[in-house]
């Protein structure tokens, strides 16, 4: 019984809880995890970067699983921090439900659209980005095939795959492309083991370019194609020095940049929908030291023609999200 | 009887302080956070009593099965298939109003997990298949169809979750703390525990009235005490066998109501996040009494939101909560007999002395 009245005793003396302090952003992290060296590591360098220019402090969460998602939320709301951004469209419904119970809140929804007055989508023009990286592969490929492997199989990561085909397709009209998906549920971010065994698949078929876009599978994807000595490209962050002169280029979607926007605007961040392709130099290819010898004057010609193309309007990837399917395969 | 659950506690805080101390951190700051975000304040209540609720479940579950001798650990698996019980039948049926549903709702859950139950009970009667190998083997069955039919068949187009689509309004059961502002006053606002607590405390009672009131308790408890002698007496194994399996599937599988329908309000993967394992847990340390099970679940319901408050807000990371909850489940469950027999032994040599 002693203890049960320590614990009780305990309660009434502790009233309040040493919380994160008032009106600090906050910034939760998918399942795939803070380090995945992708999609959250590159939210992470955003929420580092506006802490090191600014001095300030914020608020971090790692989800444990779905049934968290809404609680965790909630109580980040509770504590005041604004702006909440979270990573991933996993959250979608989630804020969709919480949001309107916390007007005086500001979110940040990276990858989804939530339309709701105090929340600002971001998304990415992940086709456009993508046709560049395509075309880049299709010149870099000897064997004529390349390789898409996917993380889970969702209409987001068809996207980029259609991007890519197309890129590949208007470079080289003859390319084959062997298209793979790591999985159906949020595991597929983070299954390096199979990202491996998908490259070994697909060499045997003759790729030897192979674009991830799988969130932590990626590492499996990146590192088994430098042991079988082919090319990889990355996604999300740059990720060409994690093989130097083995990974062609990265597809780099700027989450840092969304994510040090929307801490730096703090609780006066913009609600609405706020769109991130070439021209706003939201989606890239990375280009650095590590893959120079990759890159031949020619090949950047080519990536910087099509570029200049997508800006002017000239070419349109289509994307894949607006009628569920690819023109081409 | 009180004495040994406390004591067995307190070991196993103790333990957890000394690993918390091992990594740097204050094991005092770490309770502080556990008691205040999970007892101190009527939402920390409400959301511990949602936990609760499930564990009552599926401790239920497992102490029925126990009392006939079967030692079930599908509980997951039921409970995973009660979950897609009760997302078709708030999804497919246009129920008028939310009472009508959360009935409809409790026996679609109770159906599937009694029917996912079924086939390892019927094994074990007919076949002889051990229900221990066959029901942890279910878990992972019922977790890939979940899985299935989430990515590919119930997922809303365009949409990327594995996840149904938004179950209607008129399912949508009321939050404790909508029924006490209801009644006037502010409890809890948001927190997640339902009226699904009320069924699961008459399930409880149910649960006794069954096992000790009733000639099928009888026989059951009968049976898992000796299989020989029931046999003698005319109670049929394979009767007694399915029978147990049904009920005990139906409670788990009745667990969905309370976090499909009433916490998610749509089937997502994982829903029943381990609450199927924790219930063997519960059991042991609730001596497989309803009564020991709602008081044990309530202190996992604890365990678990303090546990949740603590990844929340502090550095401890989420690994070493498991490890804690680990260390009371070892505690209070397997090596409850540690702590038991030196205490009976002082409670017997102080009854000799005094005699």
């Amino acid at each position: 019984m002693s203890f049960l009245k320590s614990l009780l005793v305990g309660t009434a003396a502790f009233a309040l809880l040493p919380m994160a302090a008032l009106a600090d952003p906050a910034l939760i992290f998918d399942l795939g995890g803070k380090f995945d060296k992708s999609f959250n590591e590159a939210a992470y360098m955003g929420a580092e970067r506006w802490k090191a220019e600014t001095g300030g402090s914020y608020k971090e969460l790692e989800m444990q699983s779905e049934a968290q998602r809404e609680q965790a939320l909630r109580r980040l709301a509770e504590t005041g921090a604004n702006p909440i951004v979270m990573t991933g469209f996993a959250f979608a419904e989630v804020l969709k439900k919480v949001g309107p119970d916390y007007p005086d809140t500001k979110f940040a929804i990276i990858d989804a659209e939530v339309d709701l007055p105090n929340v600002q989508s971001i998304v990415f023009a992940e086709p456009e980005g993508s046709y560049l990286a395509g075309v880049l592969a299709a010149m870099a490929s000897k064997s004529g095939t390349v390789g898409f492997i996917g993380g889970m199989d969702v209409p987001l990561i068809h996207k980029f795959e259609c991007g890519y085909v197309q890129g590949v397709k208007a470079q080289n009209p003859d390319a084959k492309v062997i298209i793979n998906y790591t999985g159906t549920t949020p595991a597929a971010w983070n299954d390096p083991v199979k990202g491996g065994e998908l490259v070994k698949a697909q060499k045997s078929q003759g790729a030897d370019v192979i674009y991830a876009a799988a969130g932590g599978t990626g590492i499996g994807v990146l590192q088994t194609a430098a042991d079988e000595s082919i090319l990889s490209i990355g996604v999300d962050s740059n990720q060409n020095h994690l093989h130097p002169g083995k990974v062609l280029t990265s597809m780099v979607k700027r989450v840092d940049n969304s994510v040090f926007d929307a801490f730096t605007a703090g609780a006066d961040l913009e609600p609405g929908l706020k769109v991130m392709d070439l021209a706003s130099d939201g989606v890239a290819l990375a280009m650095d030291e590590n893959n120079q010898p990759l890159i031949t004057p020619e090949m950047q010609a080519a990536v910087d023609k099509a570029s200049a193309a997508i800006k002017a309007g000239e070419i349109k990837p289509h994307d894949y999200m607006t009628d569920n399917t690819c023109p081409v395969q | 009887m009180i004495l040994t659950p406390l004591i067995s506690l307190a070991l196993a805080f103790a333990i957890s302080a000394v690993v918390i101390l091992a990594i740097g951190e204050s094991p005092v700051e770490a309770l502080k956070v556990m008691v205040e975000g999970a007892l101190g304040s009527s939402y920390g209540w409400g959301n511990t009593l949602y936990y609760t609720t499930n564990y009552i479940f599926t401790g239920l579950a497992v102490a029925v099965a126990y009392h006939a001798g079967l030692f079930n650990i599908g509980g997951e698996g039921q409970a995973t298939m009660g979950g897609l019980g009760v997302a078709l039948c708030c999804l497919f049926i246009p129920w008028p109003h939310w009472t009508l549903a959360l009935l409809g709702a409790a026996v679609a859950g109770a159906l599937f997990g009694a029917l996912w139950a079924l086939i390892p009970a019927w094994l074990q009667a007919k076949r002889g298949s051990h229900i221990v190998i066959t029901t942890i083997m279910f878990n992972f069955i019922a977790y890939n169809i979940l899985t299935h039919l989430l990515s590919k068949t119930l997922r809303p187009l365009g949409s990327m979750d594995p996840a149904t689509a938004n179950f209607p309004p008129a399912t949508h059961i009321p939050g404790l703390w909508q029924l006490a502002e209801m009644m006037g006053f502010a409890w809890g606002k948001h927190s997640l525990a339902n009226v699904t607590l009320f069924i699961a405390l008459l399930m409880a009672f149910l649960v006794w009235v069954l096992i000790w009131r009733t000639r099928l308790g009888y026989e059951l408890r009968a049976f898992g005490k000796s299989e020989p002698a029931a046999r003698y007496a005319g109670i049929s194994p394979v009767r007694i066998t399915i029978i147990t399996m049904l009920i005990s599937g139906g409670l788990a599988g009745m667990m969905a109501v309370n976090n499909v329908m009433g916490m998610s309000e749509r089937l997502i993967l994982n829903a029943v996040e381990g609450a199927g394992f924790f219930g063997i847990a519960v059991a042991l340390m609730g001596r497989n009494h309803p009564v020991g099970i709602v008081l044990a679940a309530l202190l996992f319901g604890f365990l678990f939101q303090g546990g949740a408050e603590l990844s929340l807000w502090t550095s401890i990371p989420r690994e070493l909560i498991a490890v804690i909850q680990g260390l009371v489940i070892l505690f209070t469950g397997a090596l409850d007999n540690m702590v038991r027999l030196p205490l009976e032994r002082l409670f017997a040599a102080r009854r000799r002395k005094e005699g």
